[in-house]
């Protein structure tokens, strides 16, 4: 008994045009809006901007994923999203403990040492 | 290819499987290129810390909003996102194996990939023309380290781009080609949510502090 994986196999890895054309245009939407939020000022808190268009930069991900990267969980039998969920958990680490240590790291810095000490010192 | 396999000659149930699979040429090709597109994420994840760490970290010299001009951000952003939808019309046509078309389409995506390279280096060049330079502070370092280390990915993909032109002119768009190319796709595109993040997180975060 052999298996053969021939380029047939794959099939499922190939978009359409209509594929293209929805990535397409939501891509665009989703681009617009945070670019227009940031250069008009359209939302008095910034807090809520920039979470706002954080929430749009993950929505557009998962559009490039699904209709330009087609992501789907059959491609070499689900190991290309076997790979892909195992990386978005060590770029979560990665991403989430740097920062957290790094700002505590900030935060407890003795004073006259941080950065801000620096800047007032050197003016 | 079926082999025979000598078992040992007691009656057993034999939990793996005793013949070797068969592979086609190059069947694997398209996973590995994905788990490589995967180590550069990691790559980028670092320098995206470095730039979340550093960020703001100015030193008196110049803040992300004296510095950024968002249009030109934002017709960078359109440059790309037009170069990843010609490049799948690119290989619609490769798919219904179309050389003149395929090549065109190619060519279209080459354009508009050389047009994002060249504005990231002009607004670079912008930017040390107002002495916003690596040098200059801890922000600048690492926004240059991300943003350049994607325009080189871009710019590599553009010579893969060229390489594959010529390919597919001399030999047709066979199944070796046909992988070459969806392998490229598939970097091209993943260049094209880094931007997203590039965008997202270094150039509108940015400049709302």
């Amino acid at each position: 008994m052999s298996t053969i994986h021939t380029a047939a196999a794959h099939d499922g890895a190939h978009g359409t045009l209509r594929d293209y054309l929805i990535g397409f245009g939501l891509s665009v939407i989703l681009t617009a809006i945070p670019f227009w939020l940031v250069m008009g000022d359209v939302l008095e808190s910034k807090a809520v901007t920039g979470f706002v268009i954080m929430g749009f930069a993950a929505v557009q991900i998962v559009v490039h994923m699904i209709y330009f990267l087609h992501m789907n969980a059959e491609s070499d039998e689900g190991w290309t999203l076997t790979a892909l969920i195992f990386t978005i958990i060590v770029v979560a680490i990665t991403l989430a403990g740097s920062l957290w240590v790094m700002h505590h790291l900030n935060v407890n810095m003795m004073p006259g040492m941080g950065p801000e000490a620096h800047a007032h010192a050197s003016t | 290819m079926d082999r025979a396999v000598t078992l040992p000659e007691f009656d057993t149930t034999v939990f793996y499987d005793p013949d070797e699979h068969e592979h086609a040429p190059g069947s694997s090709t398209l996973l590995g290129f994905w788990i490589y597109l995967m180590s550069d994420c990691l790559i980028f994840t670092v320098l995206f810390a470095t730039y979340g760490v550093l960020g703001t970290s100015y030193a008196g010299g110049p803040t992300p909003s004296e510095l950024f001009d968002l249009p030109l951000v934002a017709l960078n952003t359109a440059m790309l996102l037009f170069s990843s939808i010609t490049y799948g019309f690119a290989m619609l046509e490769a798919r219904r194996r179309r050389v003149a078309t395929t090549q065109l389409w190619l060519a279209v995506t080459g354009l508009f990939g050389a047009a994002f390279v060249g504005i990231e280096l002009y607004e670079f060049a912008h930017l040390f023309h107002e002495g916003a330079t690596p040098q200059t502070s801890a922000f600048l370092s690492a926004f240059y380290t991300l943003v350049a280390t994607h325009g080189l990915h871009v710019t590599v993909g553009l010579i893969w781009l060229g390489v594959l032109m010529v390919q597919v002119g001399q030999r047709g768009i066979m199944p070796a080609n046909q992988r070459r190319l969806a392998c490229l796709s598939l970097f091209w595109h993943f260049l094209d949510v880094i931007w997203i993040g590039v965008f997202t997180f270094v150039y509108l975060l940015s400049t709302l502090r």
